[in-house]
């Protein structure tokens, strides 16, 4: 379990991040609305150990984040950052790879021929391991990134029990993959793991979540089930647009509607 | 060589698994070195015949005087720098294409031979008064690791923010390094006395015609110890290669991977500047043909860039000391006219590399 605790940070004299904590459990989807420049990514690196944070602590099972060493936390934990930039013609085969290597060094070839497939699979890439990665889409790229991501956690801990921190990991992608990265995250969280995400799309937030984190100007406004805190006044506090919020009678879950602001 | 035991169980036959070619790259590399080093002895104003040359090496009392004479004290040592100034320089090439994650960066060109070189006329010049002859010999070597390293973690400290290593900014801060210690170099010519102006000028050019056993015997130790802290952590520039943080997410000690990179690829083209002046283009052009065909795996790309450095610099070698015999042309040259243009290529073929 990841727990952040009253965490502050500034960048120069810019407070990013005010009294901030968040727990993240196994077997829980959790995550993160907020406009731009609230603190999302930020608190993401924080848990990431990316950034270490001027006040508070992070610890993951009751250990110091940073008393853990890295090979470890790359068992215990998968990480997607936004965009990456690659000047090597790598395979998708290569760079998916180096998930299943990560904190372990060279895996057998049983092990790589089980895996590697199921995620390009869950991704929606199958057949894609010898394409190089720079000739892709930045859609593909994104999810080739993800298969990654995934092939991390299952092969850190084989019995399901790792962590996903993905940062924004739909943002390139048609509503078609979109979901299908999503039910890939909610398999793993049904699984056992646990899952951090951020996101932008207040309607995939709240259908996927088990617990949505609202952000503003560096500090977590509500945070619950999608269907406690994801109302109009909640909207209208963080994004500063109106959007009126009802049920969506097929998944029972809250469904903010789109309307030209003024 | 570790590389090869540790994978090689795994993954033949798996699309977009180039690790089965890359093992068959790495013989196929290290049968041509041989070939071509007996070529390279074979070649000369005495030519010899390839049973002669193995015989020489191997038997030495079964073949003539003056053959064997030919073969152990011109040479093979001659070919034996060949083998390590064109391996340490591919292979400081690969290991800061790594480093910078960039398949631009090369000891020549972002100015850390010209650091090295500094350092080496330094000692010519300076060294002898201060330190006595007797120590020259080690004096060359350790000056210009120390001007390698000094421009190396200038150039990474320039080029990197936040993680982030900006190719433009290398670029320009390799540009700037480099004039900065040619002025240097300028100032120390200005200085020098006219036998010290001579042994200068070797530096300019680059050339292997100082091949002795004392200079190899010198210079083996620091290239193996910079190999080694290249292979050490060989897997983790293929992390790296994603961007800093991701490497950390992905286990690989960051910090720790780019300090000995910067040592080693001080070390490599510190020493091959400190017996053989500045060679350039050897560190961009091997690793760039070997990424064509077994792709960037830095843990296969590494042994086999040192490899085909070996054999081009012998190759080159031979050229030089043929074309123009009995004289001989510099080998720097040589690898400038090739590496050059190819250079050039690179950059037409795969302009968003250099997006400035």
């Amino acid at each position: 379990m990841f727990t952040a605790d009253h965490i502050s940070l500034r960048y120069g004299a810019r407070p990013v991040l005010s009294d901030v904590s968040l727990t993240l459990a196994r077997g829980e989807l959790v995550i993160i609305l907020g406009p731009n420049g609230a603190g999302k990514s930020t608190l993401l690196k924080v848990l990431t150990g990316d950034l270490q944070p001027e006040q508070g602590s992070v610890s993951f099972d009751g250990r110091p984040l940073a008393r853990i060493p890295l090979d470890e936390l790359a068992r215990e934990r998968a990480v997607l950052s936004q965009s990456m930039g690659l000047n090597f013609p790598f395979t998708v085969f290569e760079i998916v790879r180096l998930g299943l290597e990560a904190g372990r060094g060279s895996l057998s070839r049983a092990e790589v021929q089980r895996l590697l497939p199921r995620a390009l699979k869950a991704v929606g890439l199958d057949g894609f391991e010898g394409r190089l990665l720079q000739q892709l889409s930045g859609g593909e790229q994104q999810r080739v990134h993800l298969a990654r991501v995934l092939c991390q956690a299952w092969a850190g801990k084989p019995d399901g029990s790792a962590f996903l921190l993905l940062d924004e990991p739909v943002s390139n992608l048609d509503i078609r993959h979109q979901l299908q990265t999503l039910e890939a995250v909610r398999r793993h969280v049904i699984g056992g793991g646990g899952a951090l995400m951020i996101l932008h799309d207040i309607n995939l937030a709240a259908l996927y979540a088990d617990r949505l984190v609202m952000m503003t100007e560096g500090h977590i406004l509500r945070q619950g089930a999608p269907q406690d805190v994801l109302d109009r006044s909640a909207i209208l506090d963080v994004y500063g647009v109106d959007m009126p919020v009802e049920i969506a009678r097929n998944s029972g879950r809250p469904f903010a509607l789109l309307s030209r602001p003024g | 060589m570790t590389v090869l035991d540790t994978s090689i169980k795994e993954t033949v036959g798996i699309a977009g698994d180039r690790s089965h070619r890359a093992k068959l790259a790495l013989i196929g590399l290290g049968v041509l070195l041989t070939l071509t080093c007996i070529a390279s002895i074979m070649t000369g104003p005495v030519p010899l015949t390839a049973g002669t040359v193995v015989k020489a090496i191997f038997t030495p009392e079964a073949v003539e005087l003056r053959d064997q004479a030919i073969v152990w004290s011109v040479r093979l040592p001659r070919t034996l720098l060949a083998v390590l100034v064109g391996g340490a320089l591919a292979f400081s090439g690969a290991l800061l294409q790594g480093l910078f994650r960039n398949p631009l960066a090369d000891p020549g060109i972002i100015g850390v031979s010209a650091g090295a070189s500094f350092a080496a006329i330094t000692a010519i010049v300076l060294g002898e008064a201060l330190f006595g002859a007797a120590a020259m010999l080690y004096l060359l070597p350790v000056g210009a690791f120390f001007g390698g390293l000094v421009a190396t973690i200038c150039l990474y400290l320039i080029a990197t923010r936040r993680g982030r290593t900006s190719i433009a900014t290398m670029l320009l801060g390799g540009i700037a390094i480099a004039a900065l210690m040619m002025a240097g170099t300028g100032i120390l010519i200005f200085m020098s006395n006219d036998q010290q102006l001579r042994e200068l000028t070797f530096w300019s050019l680059g050339s292997l015609g100082g091949a002795s056993w004392p200079k190899i015997i010198v210079t083996t130790p620091f290239i193996i110890i910079g190999l080694l802290l290249g292979f050490a952590f060989s897997g983790g520039f293929n992390a790296l290669a994603l961007g800093e943080s991701e490497a950390r997410h992905l286990g690989i000690p960051v910090q720790i991977l780019k300090r000995t990179s910067i040592v080693a690829v001080a070390l490599l083209t510190g020493t091959a500047v400190a017996v053989s002046g500045t060679i350039g283009f050897v560190g961009i052009v091997v690793p760039h043909l070997l990424r064509l065909f077994i792709g960037p795996d830095h843990r296969f790309l590494l042994p086999a860039s040192l490899l085909l450095g070996a054999v081009l610099l012998v190759g080159a070698d031979m050229v030089s000391r043929t074309i123009v015999s009995p004289a001989e042309l510099p080998i720097g040259i040589v690898t400038a006219m090739l590496g050059a243009p190819f250079f050039l290529w690179i950059l037409l073929r795969n302009r968003s590399l250099v997006d400035l």
